[in-house]
């Protein structure tokens, strides 16, 4: 993946996943005890009407299709015998909203958005590219969004 | 009923609400020590980039050995602020994160710190029962430095009126 190949206003599906009860429990109980994400009875009086999944698992599972999205965007780009190197590291985010709650059995589908994209002013050989993602579940409804900053190499040049 | 009871009276009066939160406040997030099999694991299901896999992954320069990934810091986060004061507070949710940054890698046995500021308070217009607090979130490493930042938006309970 290098910069220059990368078209700003692109989309990109990055994937979808089911949530299990299982796997919600057992991140939220590792990372995110709240009553809401591992206590049924508890969940279904609160706020979030239900047992769902903690907002960093979200998070995590859209990193997960991301990652693995452009994974075998750089593997197809090596077999054709083109620059490739894999992403670099990521200098944080904004505006990440956790629009609705993800239960049990939610099929969530994330895109990537690619919003905007500059060379570093720091890091020679480096530019940043923005990416704005959104996971919608299977009724069509928006639950996740956020836009994530990553530094992707620059074509070596001489 | 059972649950609201529980919700109201048991737990009510001991939980950190809306109303105890002013800004300025400091709330101190306990230590967490991040261990290199957790690293991998995480990484391996949720970010598996070679550098958050593989101590021998090619060094570039912006990434050398072996790094947690940047979500993992944040549920490690999460757990730290859980344990700090959320677990003992009538927090709702949050809708989300306005600002994060990654400012340096966490590496195995790095001890990692925290705190919390408040740096508003707004009960919520539509929802009387509710308030928002506004922390801004710092997580720094044994040695002092700074980790990660966010700003970040909560909602908790209001106490009964």
């Amino acid at each position: 993946m290098i910069y220059e190949e990368i078209v700003v206003g692109s989309t990109h599906e990055l994937g979808a996943h089911t949530f299990t009860r299982e796997e919600i429990k057992r991140f939220a109980t590792l990372y995110d005890p709240q009553r809401f994400h591992v206590d049924e009875e508890a969940a279904e009086a609160s706020l979030l009407g239900g047992l769902c999944a903690s907002g960093w698992h979200t998070a995590s599972v859209m990193m997960s299709l991301f990652s693995r999205y452009f994974a075998r965007q750089i593997e197809r780009a090596a077999a054709s015998g083109r620059q490739a190197p894999p992403l670099g590291p990521s200098p944080g985010f904004d505006n990440l909203r956790w629009l609705k709650p993800v239960y049990p059995d939610d099929t969530i589908a994330f895109t990537g958005r690619i919003a905007a994209k500059r060379e570093s002013g720091s890091r020679p050989g480096w530019g940043i590219v923005s990416i704005e993602t959104l996971g919608t579940n299977q009724a069509g409804e928006p639950v996740f969004t956020h836009t994530g900053h990553v530094f992707v190499a620059m074509a070596k040049t001489g | 009923m059972i649950g609201l009871q529980r919700g109201a009276t048991t737990l009510g009066m001991t939980r950190r609400h809306f109303e105890d939160f002013a800004v300025g406040d400091v709330l101190p997030l306990p230590e967490r020590r991040v261990e290199r099999a957790d690293i991998i694991a995480f990484a391996a299901e949720f970010d598996p980039q070679p550098y958050h896999l593989d101590e021998r992954a090619p060094a570039t320069d912006l990434t050398a050995g072996l790094s947690a990934s940047g979500w993992h810091i944040c549920a490690v986060f999460m757990r730290m602020l859980c344990d700090g004061f959320l677990l003992e507070s009538t927090c709702m949710g949050s809708p989300g994160i306005e600002t994060l940054k990654w400012r340096r890698p966490v590496r195995p046995g790095d001890r990692l710190k925290g705190t919390s500021t408040v740096v508003e308070t707004r009960p919520s217009k539509s929802r009387p029962e509710i308030g928002i607090i506004r922390f801004r979130h710092e997580v720094t490493n044994q040695t002092g430095e700074m980790v990660m930042w966010m700003e970040n938006p909560v909602m908790f309970e209001r106490r009964a009126r």
